[in-house]
């Protein structure tokens, strides 16, 4: 049992069902996030869990204690919205306190909790001012205060995020995520923003279509998604899907394609699963991170088994840090992360280094990772 | 606003822009002139306006008239002036405003934020109200308010006034707080504010511009309605309107013309000061609901 529990729960808005059978248990101190397309349910989630959304079946549970029918108010939560929600004819100490008011703590505590809250997050001058009086950065900075003045069990952010410009965004991020270092909460965090998820979270739940497609720790996510859903949302630029064909050689299993020439190109894999042997001569979908498809100097020095292909530059991207590279494998387009300094030119024809160990390989039918 | 709308204006020649200047005097004037006429008239003694010469300015000033409308005139009974009758106005109005206001912004709260199945019927039905003609419920709502034993009282008036004004407020604060974020009232119920508090607290202090709105429309109406005045009142509880045409219409003795216009504009006289304070609050507020929605 977890510290919050989602047990089975389902979300139906008459006949149709938009959120199946969710499973999560959630640890004190850990930071959830819910990430995945816009229409997947994650908010809808968060909101059952914040009370603001009935539960049509299946339990959520803080603590122990069953929550379905207990009011938003004494679920001993906070949320902070995607547009802060800040009462726009209250002041911004007002708007801090006004929860602590509505459930009847005396003034003084009020006034005292206010302070250490306004000192926390570096908001004591603002706080005579009316909301429409501050900017972006500043006013999210008073949801939170709000959120945090009442010591929930459970924080709740509903994009908090999307609203800021790009640097602030940055910094914000780095704010929350020093937050709950340093006061160890309990966090459930919606975003449709992977590199958010990535950052923030301890543990992130990918969804798609109502359904929790993966539950894990970032790295779980990110180097192990159990399906091809995950592996597609996840990542920036996103993870390389290729056709091959399995060709198992007694012990070795390798991966048969062409490269941009239409040249055969086969590639041996890492300590090969039995599960991925059964699909001798089969065609299934590779799955490489533009990170392990880059140039020799590049590749991980710690990888144990590498592959060296000769390969065609098509496109290159200079993104100041890295420098992305586009290649043909399977007659599709693969995006490869090399050096910000390579010298290469398209046309080019180069040695592209991939790193075995973090491949992928999915079956086209079901989606699912085979290996 | 000043600037945008100077750098927006279409630029026009000198004598396009005295031709309407012009123009917009002349129906200026021409709309002024009814309260001219009313208002010389009122500062006459009665033999200057029967002598003729309507449009003159009076040759021997006078408020004497305006005294007398007030104080002295025989509206009913009694020698009583307009003045009675003003009061029942204003105790039929200020309660009937503020009952209808409230109730519209309850309504549009409930019919925004807490949504419940039928409720847009139930608005339909609450619009329907707006288009029923007068006359047409004369009858039954004389029969309910002999039933609810308020017959020709104010607060039968009242009642009468705040039936017929929810349609109308329930319209402008619904669609007011249709556009109102609901992110808002789902904070304050997480910060354990309840249905009233979160109408109070939060939804009221917000709808400003929309009660100005709310409440010129229904002081007008009120205050200027006759058929209801005249139907539901009796006697001396008579609002200020029913006491204006009795006052006119009386069919004996001299028509004393410079009473009635005196009269006729002390009827006049608060609806104009609702305008005049707030009509840049209900321009706002027209706006404020039309652009947003």
């Amino acid at each position: 049992m977890g510290f919050l529990d989602i047990d089975n729960a389902t979300k139906s808005y008459g006949k149709v069902e938009v959120l199946h059978n969710v499973d999560i248990s959630v640890q004190e101190s850990e930071f959830l996030v819910l990430v995945g397309p816009s229409g997947c349910g994650k908010s809808t989630l968060l909101n059952m869990i914040a009370g603001l959304e009935e539960v049509t079946s299946g339990e959520i549970r803080i603590k122990g204690e069953v929550m379905n029918h207990v009011h938003p108010s004494k679920r001993n939560i906070a949320m902070v919205f995607q547009s802060y929600a800040l009462y726009p004819n209250m002041t911004v100490g007002q708007n801090i306190t006004f929860g602590l008011e509505m459930h009847g703590v005396p003034k003084s505590e009020r006034e005292k909790a206010m302070d250490k809250v306004a000192r926390l997050l570096q908001i004591e001058n603002l706080l005579s001012r009316k909301p429409g009086q501050l900017s972006g950065g500043q006013r999210q900075r008073v949801a939170m205060g709000r959120a945090l003045v009442r010591e929930p069990d459970v924080f709740l952010f509903d994009e908090p995020l999307s609203n800021l410009d790009a640097k602030l965004r940055v910094d914000m991020r780095t704010e929350i995520k020093k937050l709950h270092q340093n006061l160890g909460t309990t966090i459930v965090y919606v975003t449709h923003d992977q590199i958010e998820a990535m950052t923030l979270s301890t543990r992130i739940a990918v969804m798609h279509n109502g359904y929790i497609q993966q539950l894990g720790t970032p790295n779980e996510i990110y180097n192990s998604p159990s399906n091809l859903f995950v592996a597609t949302f996840m990542g920036s630029p996103s993870m390389n899907l290729l056709p091959v064909r399995i060709n198992v050689d007694g012990n070795d299993v390798q991966a048969e394609t062409t490269n941009g020439k239409g040249e055969a190109v086969s590639l041996t894999f890492h300590n090969p699963s039995a599960s991925l042997k059964e699909f001798n001569g089969k065609s299934v979908t590779l799955g490489i991170r533009p990170e392990s498809l880059t140039d020799l100097e590049g590749a991980d020095q710690r990888s144990e088994h590498i592959e060296t292909i000769n390969n065609t530059v098509d496109v290159i991207e200079p993104a100041g840090s890295d420098t992305f590279v586009t290649t043909t494998m399977g007659n599709t387009e693969c995006i490869g992360r090399m050096r910000a300094d390579t010298n290469l030119k398209p046309g080019a024809e180069t040695s592209f280094a991939i790193n075995m160990e973090k491949v992928v390989v999915f079956d086209p039918e079901t989606e699912m990772r085979i290996a | 606003m000043a600037i945008s709308s100077q750098d927006t204006a279409i630029r026009t020649g000198r004598i396009t822009r005295t031709f309407i200047y012009l123009v917009l005097t002349l129906f200026a004037l021409f709309y002024m002139l009814p309260l001219y006429v009313m208002a010389v008239n009122s500062l006459k003694p009665l033999s200057e306006i029967t002598g003729g010469g309507m449009m003159a300015l009076p040759q021997v000033w006078t408020i004497e008239p305006w005294l007398k409308a007030w104080s002295t005139a025989q509206v009913g009974v009694q020698a009583t002036g307009l003045k009675p009758y003003f009061w029942n106005s204003i105790s039929m109005v200020v309660p009937a405003v503020a009952i209808s206001t409230i109730l519209g912004a309850l309504n549009g709260y409930v019919l925004t934020k807490w949504r419940f199945k039928g409720d847009t019927l139930v608005f339909g039905f609450m619009l329907f109200a707006c288009f029923i003609p007068f006359q047409i419920v004369l009858i039954p709502m004389a029969a309910v308010l002999g039933v609810l034993g308020i017959a020709g009282t104010t607060a039968g008036l009242v009642l009468v006034h705040v039936v017929y004004g929810i349609g109308f407020t329930t319209l402008y604060f619904r669609n007011y707080y249709a556009v109102f974020p609901t992110e808002l009232i789902r904070a304050a119920q997480i910060d354990g504010a309840h249905f009233f508090q979160i109408f109070w607290r939060i939804l009221l202090p917000s709808s400003g511009p929309i009660a100005v709105v709310s409440v010129i429309w229904q002081f007008t109406n009120i205050w200027n309605d006759f058929i209801f005045g005249a139907s539901f009142s009796s006697g001396d509880g008579a609002p200020m309107t029913v006491a204006l045409n009795n006052l006119v219409q009386s069919s004996t003795g001299v028509k004393e013309y410079n009473v009635h216009f005196a009269g006729a504009i002390l009827a006049a006289f608060p609806t104009l000061l609702v305008y005049i304070v707030a009509g840049r609050y209900f321009v706002r507020g027209l706006m404020a609901g039309s652009v947003k929605g």
